[in-house]
């Protein structure tokens, strides 16, 4: 155990200070003066309401926004009668700020009819938005107002829950196929399967023994492989090779940066002003999208699945099981099972009309792997036909009720259509068109392509919409209950301390500005539970407080009162720092189980504890000395 | 003046117990009226134009299919709370997340102007997770307040402290499940705000009878600890009733969404304050808390003394 006593007469002078009762040294007055000028600051951009404002960005890297484009896009709207508060160019596009809400969203259709002209693919994403009002002096100290969460801004929130097991099945499958593109290589014949991914491992089938023990040394000699072994499959011999955990933990994470990025660029496309997207343990992912109120737009895009294959039609020299057969205009068509290339290297996708026939297409452009790919095989196979399989999963969760207990059945549908069987014209490159595809069908094939695949399905698990006038009416409850309470409060403190009382009150009030200005620095989110968390800091902020203010009440009856301050200070201090540390650990505990609002509440919580313990020992401390300090005081108003 | 707190204890027992049992009882028999966090479903909040009957709201509904849909006022005449269980849900795509819209939809043909202010859905999967976090959450805060207080003051003061905590949860969780008001995430939340409430108390009270049993060379343990719950009880007082002020400032004007919250917090704090004084004290006498128990290295009760 600690020696108690060095703990708190390190903090509040040493034990002569029994002796000589006035002395308090300076630099803790300018600690506390040096603290409440930093809150003072950070806190202030609170006070500034944020304006209704449209940010409004290029869809396309050529495409740039200057302060020309931004001065017609105002004048667009003043045009149609809505008033502009100002308009200028940020970093990545524009902004142009307004007087309502309603004005905002008039103002998005209306730019977005007139800047993106119907049937053309989107040139400009036009984002609701809340731009800051923080004066330009505070910003450069990198003063910043808290930010909202959703409960409080309005919005919709999504928790998807990543497939794990399908990211598996596709590294396990792209394994089988580096396995047996070396086979071949090395003229080992292993034996066609239509599934050699089976549960954790893949399984290469052969016709005999001694032609796996022969590819088992071969693949072995590659050192490419965390564990292969030989084995016994369904009456043939196999090699088995699987994934070390590592490796495997390894595949989930990628994965999720994949998916991540994947949905990052497709909420771009949804044009949110500030949305969140970020990991959630181990195989979850969170989306926040503020000021977002239509829910079946962002759920079309998120957890929806599209790609698209190329092969070669089938030719008579290939062997029946290296072919597939898929129905196209009414025929059955038989064609290659062996991709030229897909989705995954596809680095930009457009929508577009064919200029002679009118019908939707989609531009693609290829990277250089995938280009060379293709030129290789189209380029000895002009005259022959190629086909284009658009590829569509949608996750499905089915629900039933097995003993009481609902149960999730998860799967993905899955919907293979061959689109396009096109005579190969000449050599084809990195770039090229598809057709075939409905106009709606284009749009979300170009976005999704465009967007990059994503590694595994995902799953929705979790959504909530606010609504934006939900939104501003908890702020303004929440703030009512904290002015009321905090009213309360000072009202019962001057009443039962008196003078210690106002002492109270004033290190209350600056543990309220301390804290909201430390929430801001940090950039903590303020949700509907974090301001009872802030509600809850006043009441119990004042017991350090308390815990003093009684204690020198005991000690006067014992002492002059200069002595029993400094006792009052002095004892009380452990007993302060035991109390808060425990409940310190109880909001930390909090952190850790809870996502979103509780997380707000926890978060206000442990910052409020820190806050209070320090305004209590500098503030209320420091003013106490101020007034009763300097000189033999014979009574004190407590 | 000196209030008998340890004379009195016997009684307090008996209280205690009752509303234990109460609590146990009601929690056995109702259980815990777990909200949409825990369970899973969805949950819509509407808003209309005028005040509008729940039952309208529930003969539209089942007709429009939703047969067990929960329907409810929220906070006022012409807010509507609908909740549909994760069952009624027929298998397919996941439909329930766009089971907001629909019902909004069909809500807004039969009565008109409807605003859809809250929807929210969680999978079953979610519910039943964090059912088992939070558990874990109560456990984990129980386990780490233990020890701290291990460390910090002796196994018996530890004892006594999470004694108080024990009674304090169950009790308010026995509340919620008695008037069966919805458990949420919350709640949750204010019941561990209420584990650190009350264990302030308790800290206060138990690091005064620990330097009252260091400083005083006389009287009888009860003696001690019930001269001790007096020099406290002042403090004990006045930080309640600041935090009750607050709470209630919550409860009237923090809206129908974190009443539920101000609630939890309100019984919690007014019952962790009876418990810091009889519970853990009381727990402390039946261990037979005495001297030998805080004996300290010379050096440090100096440092104790004024």
């Amino acid at each position: 155990m600690a020696d108690n006593g060095v703990f708190g007469q390190n903090l509040f002078g040493n034990r002569n200070d029994t002796k000589n009762p006035h002395h308090y040294p300076v630099w803790r007055h300018f600690v506390a003066l040096f603290v409440l000028i930093l809150a003072c600051v950070y806190a202030a951009p609170n006070i500034y309401p944020p304006d209704y404002a449209l940010q409004i960005q290029a869809d396309n890297s050529d495409l740039r926004i200057g302060v020309r484009f931004m001065t017609q896009a105002a004048k667009i709207l003043v045009d149609e009668g809505i008033r502009v508060k100002a308009s200028n160019t940020t970093g990545k596009g524009g902004l142009i700020r307004l007087r309502s809400d309603v004005d905002q969203l008039r103002a998005q259709s209306i730019l977005d009819d007139r800047l993106n002209p119907a049937g053309r693919d989107r040139q400009f994403v036009i984002a609701l938005n809340l731009a800051q009002t923080t004066p330009a002096w505070l910003q450069d100290l990198g003063a910043q107002p808290m930010t909202l969460g959703l409960d409080l801004s309005g919005g919709i929130h999504f928790v998807l829950e990543v497939d794990m097991e399908s990211a598996m099945a596709k590294a396990l499958g792209d394994e089988a196929e580096k396995a047996t593109n070396y086979l071949r290589q090395e003229n080992i014949r292993y034996r066609a399967s239509e599934n050699m991914v089976q549960g954790k491992a893949v399984r290469i089938p052969f016709a005999t023994e001694t032609t796996r023990d022969q590819a088992l040394r071969s693949l072995r000699s590659t050192n490419d492989y965390d564990s292969i072994i030989a084995s016994e499959s369904q009456g043939s011999p196999v090699v088995e090779i699987g994934i070390g955990d590592e490796r495997m933990a390894t595949i989930e994470d990628v994965a999720i940066e994949q998916n991540l990025t994947g949905l990052r660029s497709r909420i771009n496309e949804l044009g949110v002003a500030e949305p969140l997207v970020q990991r959630l343990g181990r195989s979850r992912i969170v989306i926040d999208l503020p000021g977002v109120q239509d829910s079946s737009e962002a759920k079309r895009l998120l957890d929806k699945f599209a790609t698209l294959e190329f092969r070669l039609m089938a030719k008579p020299e290939d062997r029946p099981s290296s072919l597939e057969v898929m129905p196209y205009e009414g025929r059955t068509r038989r064609l290659q099972r062996a991709n030229i290339v897909t989705g995954d290297s596809v680095i930009n996708a457009s929508q577009g009309l064919d200029s002679e026939t009118g019908l939707p297409q989609v531009n693609i452009e290829l990277d250089s792997e995938g280009g060379e790919r293709m030129n290789r095989a189209t380029g000895p196979n002009i005259g022959h036909s190629m086909a284009i399989i658009f590829i569509e999963q949608k996750p499905v969760i089915a629900r039933k009720v097995i003993d009481g207990e609902v149960v999730e059945k998860r799967s993905i549908r899955e919907e293979r259509r061959l689109i396009s069987v096109a005579t190969i014209q000449a050599a084809l490159g990195f770039r090229f068109r598809i057709t075939g595809l409905s106009m709606s069908e284009a749009r979300d094939l170009a976005l999704l392509l465009r967007a990059g695949a994503l590694a595994a399905p995902m799953y929705i698990v979790e959504e909530r919409t606010v609504g934006a006038s939900l939104g501003q009416e908890n702020i303004n409850r929440g703030v009512r209950a904290v002015v009321i309470g905090f009213v309360l409060v000072l009202l019962f403190m001057l009443f039962y301390y008196k003078v210690f009382g106002l002492v109270a009150n004033i290190a209350l009030a600056m543990n309220l500005m301390v804290l909201v200005a430390v929430m801001s620095l940090l950039g903590a989110t303020l949700t509907l539970p974090g301001i009872a968390g802030i509600v809850l800091t006043v009441g119990m902020a004042v017991d350090a407080n308390v815990l003093i203010f009684s204690r020198i009440r005991e000690e006067l009856a014992k002492s002059v009162p200069s002595i029993a301050i400094q006792a009052g200070y002095g004892r009380a201090f452990l007993t302060i720092l035991d109390a808060n540390i425990t409940t310190l650990l109880v909001a930390l505990i909090l952190l850790g189980i809870g996502s979103g609002p509780v997380a707000g509440f926890a978060v206000t919580l442990s910052i409020g504890i820190l806050t209070s313990m320090f305004t209590a020992i500098f503030v209320s401390r420091g003013i106490v000395h101020l007034i009763y300090g300097r000189r033999q005081v014979q009574k004190v108003w407590i | 003046m000196t209030i008998d707190f340890m004379g009195k204890r016997h009684l307090a027992a008996i209280f205690s117990g009752l509303i234990l049992v109460g609590s146990i009882v009601a929690l056995a028999l109702l259980g815990v009226n777990r909200g949409l966090d825990f369970t899973g479903g969805t949950l819509i909040e509407v808003g209309f134009g005028e005040s509008v009957e729940p039952t309208t709201v529930r003969n539209i509904l089942s007709d429009a299919g939703y047969t067990n849909a929960v329907v409810q006022k929220f906070g006022s005449e012409t807010d509507i709370l609908i909740r549909v269980p994760p069952t009624s849900v027929a298998a397919g795509t996941g439909s329930q997340t766009i089971l907001g819209d629909q019902i909004s939809a069909a809500l807004g043909a039969r009565i008109g102007k409807v605003e859809l202010r809250r929807s929210e859905f969680v999978g079953p999967a979610v519910g039943d997770e964090l059912t088992e976090d939070a558990g874990l959450a109560l456990l984990a805060a129980l386990g780490m307040i233990m020890v701290y207080i291990m460390f910090r003051f002796t196994g018996k003061f530890a004892l006594g402290a999470v004694a108080a905590l024990i009674h304090d949860v169950i009790i308010t969780i026995g509340a919620f499940a008695a008037f069966q008001w919805t458990f949420n995430l919350p709640e949750l939340a204010a019941l561990l705000a209420v584990i650190g409430y009350s264990l302030n108390d308790t800290i206060v009270v138990s690091d005064r009878i620990r330097e009252n049993f260091r400083s005083t060379r006389r009287g009888t343990s009860a003696e001690i600890i019930n001269y001790s719950l007096n020099q406290t009880l002042a403090r004990t007082l006045v930080t309640s009733l600041t935090t009750l002020l607050v709470l209630v400032a919550l409860l009237v004007a923090g809206g129908e969404q974190i009443a539920g919250f101000a609630r939890a917090l309100t019984i919690g704090v007014v019952i962790g304050t009876y418990s810091s004084i009889y519970v853990a004290a009381t727990v402390l006498l039946a261990l037979q808390l005495s001297r030998q128990d805080l004996a300290v290295p010379e050096k440090e009760s100096a440092d104790n003394l004024p």
